[in-house]
């Protein structure tokens, strides 16, 4: 496996790069929509809470989204690229990287839903507790996505 | 499973993790860089200052040991070694990010003392000075140089060109 991940042909390099950087700005994005929204979650000024909750759901509708999806698409090229041998294809290690992403996917529609309503409420003075929803949410998509960058990187057998 | 992992595996992970962490840190600089250009009022400034300080751990913890990982992994394997076109190349590009990326904090560091003195004084009225020191153009290109710097050693860290 070693030298599997050493040696990679060179049309395979692009599709990784997108699909590398893509992860890397959704789990930044969802680091700054995890922070914004606790930072505000422990303010005891209401027009303080308020504006970190609106900037981490305005980041998590503008960053989050677009980084999973070029995340996903990096993800299914470098996968078709690489020509992945059948027992790589059953490994645990991809195993775990397609439960993340499906079920991160779902996670993250959900936290957009929340995010839209959330904003709107955030106009009449209300909605914090959608945005600390979508807080939670971030944090456990973060760590599940730290268990996809071990899946990916270590290769588990 | 844990077991079924070796020591380059663990070393990959966690060459990559802290890869992750840098990055994770440039997203929230980036974001902050964006969110207060407009912002003008000492404590709507401070309030988003606050998320800089999780942001310089990150970002601390996450540029040193991806050095640390990076190089211990190009000595652990013998397809690689620390002085590879490609890894030197990176580390070059490591303390030239490091490096902006300190600068561009110091700089953004006097935006932010400047709001804590304006605030200071019970005054919370927009301030044209405040407004200019967090649009500061110096430290928004330190914090370019920063980025860019890092997305071509992920560029290098793909390609190994060379290897």
């Amino acid at each position: 496996m070693t030298s599997l991940a050493a040696v990679r042909p060179g049309d395979v390099d692009v599709a990784l790069f997108v699909h590398v950087l893509g992860a890397m700005l959704l789990v930044g994005t969802l680091f700054v929509v995890a922070t914004a929204i606790l930072l505000g979650w422990r303010r005891s000024d209401p027009e303080q809470a308020t504006a970190l909750t609106r900037f981490g759901l305005r980041t998590l509708i503008v960053g989050v989204l677009p980084a999973y999806v070029v995340m996903r698409i990096g993800a299914q090229w470098t996968e078709s690229a690489e020509d992945l041998p059948k027992e790589v294809e059953d490994s645990a290690w991809l195993g775990i990287g397609y439960i993340t992403s499906d079920a991160g996917a779902v996670l993250i529609l959900v936290s957009l839903v929340l995010a839209i309503f959330g904003l709107r409420r955030l106009r009449t003075g209300t909605g914090t507790r959608l945005g600390r929803a979508v807080g939670v949410v971030s944090l456990l998509l973060l760590a599940a996505y730290v268990v996809a960058v071990w899946a990916m990187s270590a290769k588990p057998t | 499973m844990v077991a079924s992992v070796g020591t380059y595996d663990w070393l990959l992970f966690l060459h990559v993790v802290s890869a992750f962490a840098l990055v994770a840190a440039l997203v929230l600089f980036t974001a902050l860089v964006v969110a207060t250009r407009r912002v003008d009022r000492p404590s709507i400034a401070l309030l988003f200052f606050r998320l800089v300080r999780p942001g310089s751990l990150l970002v601390a913890v996450g540029s040193l040991l991806t050095l640390v990982f990076g190089v211990w992994l190009a000595i652990y394997l013998d397809a690689y070694h620390p002085w590879d076109d490609w890894i030197l190349a990176a580390i070059v590009l490591w303390v030239i990010a490091t490096g902006a990326g300190q600068r561009a904090g110091v700089r953004f560091g006097e935006a932010r003392a400047l709001a804590e003195r304006l605030g200071g004084s019970g005054d919370d009225a927009p301030s044209s000075e405040l407004r200019a020191a967090i649009r500061d153009r110096q430290a928004v290109v330190l914090h370019a140089v920063t980025s860019v710097s890092t997305l071509v050693i992920l560029v290098l860290m793909i390609w190994k060109p060379g290897a």
